[in-house]
């Protein structure tokens, strides 16, 4: 067990301390705040697998976490109102399983994903930054217009939905199911990197040329990436609108893909837990810094950018004193 | 008829405040090779700045000298302090650290000026409506606003192909070791041209800023649209960015006045304004799309 592996272990059992920790002294506060980053923490595992080990630099991913957010706000609301969510020949009802849910959620964020990447794939370098922007633009618009649910208000669901056997209501129960998610993430894109497919894409990034000359093609390799990165992102987008039970467009703008790409580089990029360390920094941050001043955005702006000038490794970097992986 | 024209021109003013925008946003990176989020936040400071010395002094034109001073000096300070040590990174570094800049602009306007919108009032000279041929009344301070941006795309084109900065700037885009190693002062010449980016932004906010309101947070829509400007005219394209610029001003507003008509042919009236207004806000984005799958590169990019 390297150093970096012992790092990993230790940035995820912390987190479950913490929310152990602060259910036990009844801060159920806390818990939420733990909840929150791990949710977080799952929509940088998403995105890290193509910024990280892709080196896809996506300023869309905002797009596949409020599509996540909106097919569980939709599916959650129609469920209420005993409403049909489209009629083809046959009704599509709503749901308010989680099971049934997070499914839906990844195959519509993935299918995003699948028409999003074949067009960016085409770009690359700052093109490709700015045109996922301008679609996760598209969508966003999109939600602002479609006052039929809410349109710029968003839309408020009320009451979490279900997962069997467990009460989503309790806040420890809701994390541990955050985090078991977010821990199978991890488990994926770690099992994900280390095989044939994620050796091809990490060789796509360092030498396109030479990557292909050995016979990967690498744009099916990347839009495969994009399209996992938009499927897990997706499932974070669905945990996130049920913790608030409520999503609108904020979900969907571009300060959220800002954001996601922070805790990918706070932590440290193309690290197995560089997100989950960077979500959970940027939340703390987020709560210490919002009680000292109201203008804490500045503040945060002022250390970001002292992070990245003096320590691109990002946080793993530190903590390993690895300035950044191969 | 008049209406189409009257549209027309709007979608004219709009593309040639885009131009002043993405002008500079594509200046930057065909010389530079950076891209920089905090363009929008150096139009705020251009708004602010013209709107609170005009309000102090009653004289629109120093509000709009001082747009340009402002947001000069923004830019040169930030590119000395910051931007200078991300021009041998990576885009991924460039675009966190210019999108802390936002966070810091933005949260440091909120703290001098407060979170109400500010508001800019017009001189009498430049007020009211001007009749046009055909009999189109239409206010003069747009018509303003796009002889601005012309003169503008003029200077620019004289300024880079005519001038010695400018030889030195395309030279700089070709081979920075190389004009480094023939005696000009690169660290000086970057400094320039980002303040003259940074110009052109503080310009385009003064402007906007007089037709709607001054408020933290205007520049982020401005700067997702100059982004689309950019790559449907091709990365350090001045006349790309001319042209893109004017495209997406008339699709967008063309669209917009246009389309729920459009769509009322042939389906109700109440669903056609919905299905109409969100098609017209997603038309350019439909448009760049389009053109990338053409080229990928941009109509006038040469390289990707």
């Amino acid at each position: 067990m390297n150093r970096e592996t012992l790092v990993n272990l230790a940035i995820f059992l912390l987190l479950i301390a913490v929310a152990i920790i602060a259910q036990l002294t009844g801060q159920a506060f806390t818990v939420t705040l733990a909840t929150k980053a791990a949710i977080f923490a799952l929509a940088g595992v998403g995105l890290n697998l193509a910024l990280g080990y892709g080196g896809l630099i996506s300023f869309g991913h905002a797009a596949f976490f409020g599509l996540g957010g909106y097919v569980t706000g939709i599916l959650a609301s129609h469920a209420s109102n005993g409403t049909p969510v489209m009629t083809l020949g046959f009704e599509i009802m709503g749901s308010n399983n989680m099971l049934v849910i997070w499914p839906v959620a990844m195959i519509v964020a993935g299918v995003a994903a699948l028409l999003i990447g074949a067009l960016s794939l085409r770009t690359s370098g700052v093109y490709f930054i700015m045109v996922t922007l301008a679609f996760a633009q598209m969508i966003f618009y999109f939600a602002l217009s479609w006052s039929r649910y809410g349109g710029e208000d968003g839309l408020s669901f009320y009451v979490r939905n279900n997962f069997p056997g467990l009460n989503t209501f309790d806040p420890i129960q809701y994390f541990a199911i955050c985090a078991t998610l977010l821990a199978l993430a991890l488990i994926f894109t770690g099992i994900v990197t280390r095989s044939r497919f994620g050796l091809a894409l990490q060789a796509a990034r360092q030498n396109p040329q030479r990557s292909f000359a050995v016979g990967i093609r690498p744009y099916a390799i990347r839009l495969t990436a994009f399209v996992l990165s938009g499927m897990i992102v997706g499932l974070a987008g669905a945990l996130y609108a049920d913790l608030n039970r409520f999503v609108s467009p904020a979900m969907l703008s571009w300060h959220m893909s800002g954001e996601i790409m922070v805790f990918v580089i706070l932590g440290g990029v193309g690290r197995i837990c560089g997100p989950v360390a960077g979500a959970a920094i940027y939340i703390l941050l987020e709560h210490l810094l919002g009680g000292i001043s109201e203008y804490w955005q500045a503040l945060l702006g002022l250390l970001l950018l002292v992070i990245v000038l003096f320590s691109p490794g990002g946080l793993i970097g530190i903590l390993t004193g690895r300035r950044r992986h191969a | 008829m008049l209406l189409v024209a009257e549209q027309a021109l709007n979608g004219l003013q709009y593309g040639m405040m885009l131009f002043l925008m993405a002008a500079g946003l594509t200046l930057v990176f065909g010389v530079m090779g950076l891209i920089n989020l905090a363009h929008g936040s150096l139009y705020m400071i251009g708004a602010f700045a013209c709107a609170s010395v005009a309000a102090a002094t009653g004289w629109f034109s120093l509000g709009l000298l001082a747009s340009l001073i402002a947001a000069a000096a923004a830019g040169a300070l930030v590119e000395m302090v910051v931007i200078r040590r991300l021009y041998a990174r990576d885009h991924l570094d460039q675009v966190l650290a210019t999108f802390a800049l936002i966070l810091v602009f933005s949260e440091g306007t909120r703290w001098v000026f407060g979170s109400f919108p500010l508001y800019l009032n017009l001189p009498p000279a430049l007020q009211g409506a001007v009749t046009l041929p055909g009999g189109l009344q239409y206010p003069l301070f747009r018509l303003v606003i796009i002889a601005v941006g012309a003169a503008v795309a003029v200077g620019l084109w004289l300024l880079i192909t005519r001038t010695r900065l400018g030889i030195r700037i395309r030279a700089g885009e070709a081979d920075r070791e190389m004009i480094a190693a023939l005696g000009v002062d690169i660290v000086g010449l970057y400094t320039i041209v980002f303040a003259l980016g940074a110009a052109l932004a503080g310009l385009a906010g003064a402007l906007v800023g007089s037709i709607q309101s001054v408020q933290v947070g205007m520049g982020e829509p401005v700067l997702i649209l100059a982004f689309v400007v950019v790559v449907i005219g091709g990365i350090g394209s001045i006349k790309g960015a001319l042209i893109g610029a004017l495209l997406v001003g008339m699709t967008d507003t063309l669209g917009k006045a246009l389309l729920p008509g459009f769509f009322a042919n042939f389906m109700a009236e109440s669903s056609a304004n919905a299905v109409g207004a969100s098609l017209a806000s997603m038309l350019i984005y439909i448009l760049m799309a389009m053109v990338l799958i053409l080229r990928p590169q941009g109509l006038f990019g040469a390289r990707a």
